[in-house]
């Protein structure tokens, strides 16, 4: 498995707010047995989660993400959440309100709950799987390398990202979408440029989730682009008319309008998220399916690159989605790790891969940020 | 200034003054409709100040004619005295027909802008006058009779109360010991006995009760009598506290007007509306046939899409507001068809237009083609102008209808639009053949489409003021007998 698989999702026509354009994804019948729900953290997005024994990191997390693959719904608690009607009685076929109780740090990103249900931090998986890039360090003890790049490797290291309140418009562009009847998921465009897909299992889910994308993380380029690009043209149906025109031909030119929609986004507006080989790395087992996180080749000049999570099916088929649009920064430094990697961390070897020299290679990577790595020679 | 131009700047300013308020809407923010409407105003004024003054004969809602009464007043120096004459009688006619409390604004208004010249003193005495019961007033609009009459120098006429308790009431109190008018009296007892905030009017006795610790639900219980139509029916799930969604007695709802019954439709819950089906469509039923008047069952064949999308449910503001003329618009379509004639297409395909809620996106390209299979003598389409899945769909829809399909006009295809946009500084509209006018209350529905009929280019502005000046006549006319609504 090498590709996100949509299959089961329809395009529905985008809906423009100034240089934001959301693209609404339709299931025709939600997926079987999976529900995800929302967990809402206190602190105001502060949070600290333990990674290993001694290792912790802190981090935004404003909420986290509940996969409940027991066939059973939203209706059975999880520790740690109340079911309550609006009125807070209780009162059975009211829809459930989560409330969490206070928790200070999270053990682990994926964490089993009593249940078949599976605790997990939306975007942080990803992340997390970006950052830990070979973040080991050198494997061997080139002379280059500094005592301190051998010893910690790559640590620590940080990525920055924007909140979704922070991209201009994104509020205000999803207060006002009008979500679609069995609407599963949303592709978020900032100047027609794609910068996160959304998908989950079941429209229920979906309309509950919908208001935490603009809690999430973005990246760099969406929130300049948001910020500088012009709003964008809404996509203006065209019917050719000619003198022979009847009802039921204009009806059909009108169907026809929709359909030229959906196709053109696929091949156009997605192809960088839908056509891009992917490295998937497996978290998590539930039943029949499965928690992945994947990383982009990391291409130069090769477009748009996505890390996020996925959640599949057994078939391949994707119920749950969310990427993060890298940098171009972010992609620049995926892909010197790479290149370095692959060469055994041997400068010369990585600069004849990269086909520079070996002083055009260290100034890259000291532009990167990782200066710390290398030994100081020159000075 | 060619002529066009005129008149396209008139209709304009009308679907402006129809719709905005300068309140929150869906899509824009209250600050840019405050800002629009600003630019509009003055830019009417200045250029057009005879429509400016029409305009107030028209339906438009109250807080435009407040601004326009106040900018009439305050640039006096630039009317002739004929159009001075003509303006006097315009505000006198539309003040008598505002709201009580929106003319104590208007009058605090014009005194923040220094507005304090003959005329302006004449009309708020000649107000002032005509209102039937100065005590009643001065203690449910205190500061409003006292800034108005403060302001304008105005004697006070006491009415029944006795000579000078008046102006004691509001300029010195706690100088009479005890006022021999009832209600000036039970407003001072009610500052230390409960027993007397039962006579005061329904907003003033709601403080006193505050003030008093009394229990919520038995002081509404024991004010319903003395409360206004919309009182009672905003305060009915408080009172009779053992079933909250039970509608409490005392509420005759045939006798309210059609939009202000659609949206206390709106504002109870589905299974409320299903227990009292039967007495919410049969009051829906006999306010649209009112408000049909003449005009009903003489439409013919008539199609309506309703936009019944999210974006209908308005804002915190005005809420469901679009959607509630939606459904007002849908009964009296209802009641100006022919018998029998009448189909009605929700953009979301609900059936039951009484458990309509906003919900889900605006197909209303498809839903107008529906319409049409339908082969209507009229198409009026209510919707917010905004057309997004796909967008633009129902604008070419139309356009291929009009030009292709139905080139004679034997369907006449009218859009009325709820919504203000700051940004257009008009309505939106679905497409240029279609004609556009804004939409307030769906009563307005038939004279609306008259409007309409100027918008679509093919009646020309000498038209438009023979239309206007018939209005005004109407209007001044008939003013003294017809009441506020």
């Amino acid at each position: 498995m090498n590709r996100l698989e949509l299959t089961g999702l329809t395009t529905g026509p985008s809906q423009v707010w100034g240089g934001i354009r959301l693209v609404p994804l339709v299931r025709e019948a939600p997926v079987a047995g999976l529900r995800l729900g929302r967990e809402v953290y206190e602190g105001y997005g502060s949070g600290v989660v333990e990674v290993g024994p001694r290792t912790h990191y802190t981090s935004y997390i404003p909420h986290g993400l509940v996969a409940d693959w027991s066939g059973e719904g939203t209706d059975s608690a999880a520790y740690g959440t109340q079911l309550a009607g609006r009125d807070g009685t209780g009162s059975p076929g009211s829809p459930p309100r989560t409330l969490t109780l206070p928790r200070h740090r999270h053990h682990r990103l994926a964490k089993r709950q009593p249940g078949n249900r599976l605790r997990f931090l939306p975007q942080h998986l990803a992340m997390e799987g970006y950052l830990a890039l070979h973040f080991g360090g050198p494997s061997t003890a080139w002379e280059e390398w500094s005592r301190q790049a051998l010893r910690d490797g790559l640590s620590p290291r940080e990525e920055d990202a924007y909140l979704g309140w922070s991209v201009r418009g994104l509020g205000d562009a999803l207060r006002t979408f009008e979500i679609h009847p069995g609407q599963c998921g949303v592709m978020v465009y900032a100047a027609d440029a794609l910068a996160a897909a959304f998908v989950v299992p079941h429209p229920d889910d979906y309309r509950l989730l919908h208001p935490t994308l603009v809690q999430d993380l973005y990246g760099e380029l969406v929130h300049q682009y948001a910020m500088y690009g012009a709003p964008v043209a809404a996509f203006g149906a065209r019917i050719a008319d000619g003198p022979h025109m009847t009802l039921a031909g204009l009806r059909a030119a009108a169907r026809g309008q929709e359909r030229a929609w959906s196709e053109a986004h696929d091949t156009l507006f997605a192809r960088e998220l839908l056509d891009t080989s992917y490295g998937f790395d497996r978290v998590y087992r539930m039943g029949s399916f499965t928690l992945w996180r994947f990383l982009p080749p990391f291409l130069r000049n090769g477009g748009g690159q996505h890390i996020g999570e996925t959640i599949t099916d057994h078939k391949g088929r994707v119920a749950y989605l969310k990427t993060f649009r890298l940098s171009e920064a972010q992609i620049r430094r995926g892909h010197l790790l790479r290149r370095l990697a692959d060469a055994d961390w041997e400068l010369s070897r990585a600069a004849v891969a990269l086909g520079t020299g070996e002083t055009e290679l260290t100034r890259r990577i000291r532009d990167a940020g990782f200066e710390s790595l290398l030994r100081d020679r020159g000075r | 200034m060619t002529t066009e131009t005129f008149a396209e700047d008139v209709l304009l300013f009308v679907n402006a003054a129809v719709t905005a308020t300068g309140q929150r809407e869906f899509h824009s923010a209250a600050g840019r409709q405050q800002l629009s409407l600003d630019f509009l105003h003055e830019y009417v004024r200045v250029n057009y100040r005879r429509v400016y003054a029409a305009s107030l004969a028209l339906d438009i809602n109250d807080h435009n004619a407040v601004r326009i009464v106040q900018g009439l007043l305050e640039y006096a120096s630039e009317a002739s005295p004929a159009e001075k004459r003509a303006e006097g009688r315009l505000i006198a006619a539309r003040l008598a027909k505002l709201p009580p409390q929106r003319v104590y604004r208007l009058f605090r208004g014009l005194r923040a802008a220094k507005v304090n010249n003959r005329r302006t003193r004449a009309i708020m005495r000649d107000w002032l006058a005509a209102r039937p019961d100065p005590a009643h007033d001065a203690v449910k609009y205190r500061a409003g009779l006292r800034t108005a009459v403060r302001h304008a120098h105005l004697p006070l006429d006491d009415g029944a109360a006795p000579a000078g308790e008046l102006g004691a009431f509001l300029f010195r109190p706690g100088k009479l010991p005890r006022y021999r008018h009832g209600l000036l009296d039970a407003w001072r007892r009610a500052h230390y006995e409960q027993g007397a905030v039962a006579e005061l009017p329904f907003t003033v006795a709601e403080g006193f009760a505050a003030r008093h610790g009394m229990k919520r639900a038995a002081f509404l219980e024991r004010m319903a009598p003395r409360m206004t139509r919309l009182e009672r029916l905003r305060t009915q799930g408080q009172r009779g506290g053992a079933a909250p969604q039970e509608r409490a007695a005392g509420t005759d709802l045939t006798v309210m007007p059609l939009t202000r019954l659609a949206l206390y439709v709106l504002s109870l819950d589905a299974p409320a509306r299903l227990r009292h089906r039967d007495e919410l469509t049969l009051a829906l039923r006999t306010a649209a046939r009112r408000a049909a008047g003449p005009h009903a069952g003489r439409w013919g064949r008539v199609a309506a899409v309703l936009d019944d999308s999210y974006s209908s449910s308005g804002s915190g503001e005005k809420r469901r507001r679009p959607l509630a003329v939606a459904l007002a618009c849908h009964f009296l379509l209802e009641a100006l068809a022919a018998p029998g004639a009448y189909a009605p297409l929700w953009t979301s395909g609900a059936r039951d237009p009484l458990l309509v809620r906003p919900w889900g996106p605006t197909p209303l390209g498809l839903r107008v083609l529906d319409a049409l299979e339908h082969g209507p003598e009229r198409l009026v389409i209510v919707s917010d102008g905004w057309d997004n899945a796909p967008p633009g769909l129902a604008g070419e829809v139309l356009r291929v209808w009009r030009t292709r399909l139905d080139p004679g006009r034997s369907t006449s295809v009218v859009h009325v639009n709820p919504v203000y946009d700051a940004d257009g500084f008009d309505v939106r509209r679905l497409s240029p053949g279609v004609p556009t006018a804004g939409i307030r209350d769906a009563e307005d529905l038939p004279a609306l489409v008259e409007i309409a009929q100027f918008s679509e280019g093919r009646t020309g502005p000498a038209e438009l003021y023979a239309y206007l000046d018939r209005q005004v006549a109407r209007f001044v006319t008939a003013a003294p007998s017809g009441g506020p609504l």
